[in-house]
């Protein structure tokens, strides 16, 4: 293979490029000259400490905040470029899991996995939609609760159902929002085998904010450390974990 | 320098409120249309809220005649009270009181529906699933409320005009015949149009401010009880303006 090849086959891996991305709110500066790659079928984790601008990151990428400065580059598009159309349609290649599980709570479990299906440029048949429902309710093992409201389930139903609805398009990549928390030990690690799991089952990329370090060590192929708005480390856990950097110790304290 | 803030930020929210309003018109006619979300608005903010405005309706028309009664005995003009009472309910105690129970119901439901989407991330899902939360939550609820109201405001004027009806045989005897005659005799077409038309922006009044509210919530739960009640107080005060604005070009166009 020749160099040239060589550097496409890198290039036709990576999924997501953030380059010198810059956010704030009024003085306060959230991302300042942020970079990132994502390549196929890896899983980022950010870890950052609360208000260090993880949450504002996956939202510029996803296109619910407009960055002040830099690029963010799906699939080799500019999200910046994308008219509302274009962006819908790549949306459709993006999962987002919400923090808050984000689940419509007027409509029943089957109406809320429906709703992606029903929105999207894509058009499913009802025989489609039925089989896509029953398929993302299996990966997460709650087939059950497809008649029951969001409100009658647990913290981790929920998010189970929110990982359900974000898997129903088959994206790309998946944005997690800190997946576990809130929630106990036992549900976050099952949580975390989901998102492993999918990963293993669907190919995806993702790339996940969390705090969890449970989450980190189990989830991750890369680490990167969240600090002042910046890239300050990427690394495997391992070789964070064993750093002798002193901010970067402290995650892991 | 306090009253000079309170002056800023009400000027900042009128402001607001009207790009608000700005981008409503700029994207209500353009596709993609959710007509089955309108529809099933139209079911919520219309027909669940019948029977409170058809309840508020009777219990007015009848106090309003029980009240007038002892009036107009002592004038000695107790028969004119089915014109009186039908002018009042048509030209402005129905459209008024109505739009006015349906900003309680209509516009705090709104207004905490949206700002509970909102704190909880359900609009940005929305949008994420490739819908304009815009259009799919704001557009149908004020067309909803905007096309509702007149539609109860009529039917609210119908009941109370019957609660009138039955007001008046409490202490006497008229026949429904007389009753509805006199009714009828004394009201113009001037005396419905513009009720009629009034209603509407009312109802849109209801729908802009109840979704402004909710859509801009924020402050976690307390701002969702906050958006509730703001959709309330100032969709009413909303609605004495508009009334207001309407007597007085009902009057320069000779209406009155």
């Amino acid at each position: 293979m020749n160099s040239s090849a060589l550097t496409n086959e890198i290039e036709d891996n990576i999924v997501m490029s953030i380059t010198g991305l810059c956010k704030s709110f009024g003085k306060n500066v959230v991302l300042n000259d942020f970079n990132l790659t994502l390549k196929s079928n890896q899983n980022i984790v950010v870890l950052g400490r609360s208000g260090s601008g993880k949450s504002v990151l996956i939202k510029c990428i996803i296109g619910l905040l407009k960055p002040d400065r830099g690029s963010i580059s799906l699939f080799n598009e500019e999200v910046s470029t994308l008219g509302d159309e274009a962006l819908d349609q790549l949306r459709a290649k993006l999962g987002f899991l919400f923090q808050s599980n984000a689940l419509y709570d007027s409509m029943t479990v089957r109406e809320n996995l429906e709703f992606p299906l029903r929105r999207h440029w894509i058009k499913y048949n009802p025989t489609e939609v039925d089989v896509l429902i029953k398929e993302a309710l299996t990966d997460v093992g709650l087939l059950d609760t497809i008649d029951m409201m969001p409100i009658a389930l647990s913290g981790g139903m929920r998010k189970r159902i929110a990982l359900a609805r974000t898997l129903i398009l088959k994206p790309s990549i998946i944005l997690y929002d800190e997946p576990t928390t809130g929630l106990d030990s036992i549900t976050s690690k099952e949580i975390i085998q989901l998102i492993i799991s999918i990963k293993q089952k669907y190919h995806t990329s993702a790339l996940i904010i969390s705090h969890d370090m449970n989450c980190v060590r189990m989830a991750s192929d890369l680490v990167i450390i969240l600090l002042d708005g910046k890239c300050y480390a990427c690394d495997t856990f391992e070789n964070l974990k064993n750093a002798e950097d002193q901010k970067i110790k402290q995650f892991f304290e | 320098m306090k009253g000079n803030d309170t002056i800023l930020l009400f000027l900042e929210e009128v402001g607001l409120i009207g790009r608000f309003t700005g981008k409503f018109l700029s994207q209500w006619f353009k596709p993609r249309y959710e007509w089955n979300e309108l529809l099933r608005q139209c079911y919520v903010i219309g027909y669940k809220s019948l029977p409170l405005v058809g309840m508020t309706g009777f219990i007015m028309g009848l106090v309003l005649t029980m009240q007038l009664r002892p009036t107009m005995l002592s004038y000695g003009v107790e028969s004119q009270i089915p014109a009186i009472v039908g002018i009042s309910i048509i030209r402005e105690i129905g459209p008024v009181i109505t739009a006015l129970i349906f900003a309680g119901k209509i516009g705090s439901s709104i207004g905490a529906e949206l700002g509970s989407m909102k704190v909880t991330e359900q609009i940005d899902a929305m949008e994420v699933s490739g819908t304009n939360p815009f259009k799919y939550l704001v557009v149908t609820r004020v067309l909803a409320t905007t096309l509702m109201l007149p539609v109860l405001a009529i039917l609210s004027d119908a009941i109370s005009l019957y609660g009138a009806y039955l007001g008046v045989n409490i202490n006497g005897v008229t026949s429904a015949h007389l009753f509805w005659m006199q009714v009828f005799d004394s009201i113009s077409f001037n005396d419905v149009l513009p009720a009629f038309i009034k209603t509407y922006f009312f109802g849109f009044a209801v729908g802009i401010i109840g979704c402004y509210k909710g859509y801009y919530s924020t402050k976690g739960t307390e701002g969702v009880g906050k958006s509730a009640n703001a959709a309330v107080v100032v969709s009413s005060v909303l609605i004495f303006i508009i009334d207001l604005l309407a007597v007085q070009i009902t009057e320069l166009l000779g209406y009155n």
